[in-house]
């Protein structure tokens, strides 16, 4: 318990940090979002104005724990370009993100923990090139790049799937393959080599000696072990996952988080792009504590340490 | 007198088909064991003598392979087994401890479930909990305190010692009639060494049960074993009754080994080593694979091989100088 308290308290220092950094840049960036906002033809008067009621005109350290103490609250501001609340614009995004992510992660991880299995139990034999063929192209092929493969073979030559999303569950289908091949391909040959490492390990030599079989050995002795690794690698995964999703949305025009974030970016919109990243660096630092928690459910060496 | 025997190995050959070529870990071993017999099999690191172990239980890793040979337990041949009738005798008639008590254990599994995987997988009939008991009865007798607490433990929360002796509980749940112990205590320091020989000593004699124990410790060879097999470079080159061996050693090898042991009284600057290494299983010549250390190497060593030839009754070794009548 003490130790989950530290680890919560080592996560707010982390978005803090997020923030701070965050905030740096956006103002480090050349060009006035005041400016921008208003176009060419105000007067001196109105941008004065506006960059009081903005708050730019005060210090950046003032600015800083006026943001952070209203986000606390969950007041992320107002966005410069849309002229809502971002927390509601974010909250609008959301759903469709998470229904892209966790497809995504679906199909990511029961593909490539499949696969990374079979692989490893037929090693050296065909299936096991076959799959490792599919996820070598997974982790090599940039998303765009596989997304444009899949919409040109299942939405334009084949047509079975929309080209777009419109957020439906059948639309969604392509931009999470598109999402999680590459996510596929790395926790496949994780878990591939992880699964045959642990066949190597000395107590798996004992689990044949006390009379098991090949199946029992791998399904009770390996497969637990070798999912060490794989865990911490499946929640780095999250976090791609997440830069992932903004590449993917734009490209399938998914009305999601990452377009909120594209968008932001295309207009200098300031809150509603710290917004955005804010919440995107929560969950992933929520994806990795909870895999740090199964970690240890797991594994028991390190249950108290946590 | 074959049936007698609860293992019998012949003319085995297990070798490793490696990039570099063929290596012959074990190269024509001949070994016998008897019902309560515990027999030692001693040689220095590499000669074989855990792949001979690892061909009696089918453990033998890829790119290794059991070429020929015959492997009788009880009588029944253990070659050309499938892989299920094989494990159905592993744990159950035969089992193994290994080396490392430190890796040999799964680190994710508690420690008394482990073993009740051995009773389980060798008994459908029995249910979990008789299981259970067993499992606490065992670690009572092979003297881990508080049984009830140390089969919820995981590895990690055991010392060395007592995970040694969870691997002996394992070994022994489902009275082998055979044990096969692979270095069992030399990742032990000397207290707890002497411990875990005097427990494989007792149950074997209170089960009947015959111990094969690997090592390089002549040390232990003489505190427990009955009869000894010394392995080079994958052959076995001299076998005794333990005493015979001592007082008669009759390969060169061999008393190079003796004469090594270190001992009280003697001066340890004066400690004998065998001159040379090990020679590469990679390349092994025509005849006598310790021809080049040997003492008394003649010509004839490095071209022919020399037979196993009888010093007396149960005593063999594989050296001219025998057949040459040093001995009667
Ligand atoms: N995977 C492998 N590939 C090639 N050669 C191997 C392989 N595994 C073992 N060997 C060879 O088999 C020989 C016998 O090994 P083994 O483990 O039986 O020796 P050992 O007598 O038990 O030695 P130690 O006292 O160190 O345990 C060694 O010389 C080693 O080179
Ligand atoms: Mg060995």
């Amino acid at each position: 318990m003490k130790q989950v308290i530290s680890r919560l308290a080592s996560m707010v220092i982390v978005l803090i940090g997020v923030i701070a950094l965050i905030f740096i840049m956006l103002r480090i960036v050349p060009g006035d979002p005041v400016t921008i906002l208003l176009g060419e033809h105000y007067s001196q008067e109105t941008i004065d104005r506006l960059t009081q009621a903005m708050n730019l005109d005060k210090p950046m350290i003032e600015q800083f724990f006026y943001y952070i103490t209203h986000a606390m609250r969950g007041d992320l501001g107002v966005s410069y370009t849309m002229k809502r609340p971002v927390t509601e614009l974010i909250l609008q995004a959301f759903p469709y993100t998470l229904r892209l992510a966790l497809m995504g992660v679906a199909f990511a991880w029961t593909i490539g923990l499949i696969s990374g299995i079979i692989s490893a139990i037929t090693q050296n034999k065909a299936t096991d090139r076959l799959f490792m063929t599919f996820s070598l192209a997974g982790v090599s092929l940039p998303i765009f790049m596989s997304a444009l493969l899949l919409q040109y073979l299942f939405a334009f030559r084949w047509k079975l799937l929309p080209l777009t999303s419109s957020g439906s569950l059948v639309s969604m289908i392509l931009p999470a393959i598109a999402l999680g091949w590459n996510s596929a391909g790395t926790i496949a040959r994780i878990s591939r080599s992880s699964l045959l490492d642990v066949m190597q390990a000395d107590y798996i030599d004992t689990a044949r000696a006390k009379g098991l079989s090949k199946r029992a050995v791998i399904l009770r002795h390996a497969l637990k072990n070798s999912m060490l690794p794989v865990i911490t690698m499946m929640a780095l995964q999250f976090s791609s996952m997440m830069s992932g999703a903004v590449i993917t949305e734009s490209i399938f025009s998914i009305p999601g988080i990452g377009r909120l974030a594209t968008q932001a970016i295309q207009n200098r919109d300031m809150p509603l792009l710290q917004g955005t990243v804010l919440f995107t660096t929560v969950l992933v630092i929520l994806g990795n504590l909870v895999a740090d928690l199964l970690y240890s459910v797991l594994d028991p060496r390190i249950r108290k340490a946590v | 007198m074959n049936s007698e025997k609860i293992l019998e190995i012949r003319d085995l050959h297990t070798s490793f088909f490696t990039d570099k070529g063929v290596v012959r870990a074990v190269n024509g071993v001949d070994l016998e064991i008897g019902p309560g017999q515990i027999v030692g099999l001693v040689g220095e690191s590499g000669c074989g003598k855990s792949m001979t172990a690892r061909s009696v239980m089918g453990l033998v890793r890829f790119p290794g392979k059991i070429e020929s040979g015959s492997i009788r337990l009880n009588g029944k041949e253990l070659t050309g087994l499938t892989e299920k009738e094989l494990r159905s005798l592993c744990g159950d008639e035969v089992s193994m401890i290994f080396q490392e008590p430190m890796t040999s254990l799964n680190p994710v599994l508690r420690v008394g479930r482990q073993v009740q995987e051995a009773v389980l997988v060798h008994n459908q009939s029995i249910s979990r909990k008789d299981a259970r008991k067993q499992v606490i009865d065992m670690f009572e007798r092979v003297g881990i305190p508080e049984p009830e607490q140390r089969y919820n433990c995981y590895p990690h929360e055991l010392s060395g010692g007592l995970r040694q002796r969870v691997m002996i509980a394992m070994a022994m749940i489902c009275r082998p009639r055979l044990l096969i112990a692979d270095e069992p205590t030399t990742a032990l320091d000397v207290t707890i060494e002497t411990q875990i020989l005097n427990l494989m000593q007792q149950l074997c004699r209170e089960t009947q049960m015959s111990v094969l124990i690997i090592t390089h410790n002549l040390g232990i060879v003489a505190e427990i074993c009955d009869y000894v097999y010394v392995m080079y470079a994958g052959r076995i080159v001299e076998h005794a009754p333990v005493f015979e061996l001592f007082d008669h050693p009759a390969h060169p090898y061999t008393r190079g080994l003796m004469a090594s042991i270190p001992q009280i009284g003697r001066n340890p600057e004066y400690l004998h080593t065998i001159p040379g290494v090990v020679p590469n299983l990679l390349h092994l010549g025509e005849g006598c694979a310790f021809a080049g250390r040997c003492d008394c190497a003649v010509d004839r060593c490095s071209r022919e091989l020399p037979e196993m030839v009888h010093v007396r009754e149960d005593h063999a070794s594989r050296c001219f100088i025998i057949s040459d009548a040093e001995f009667s």
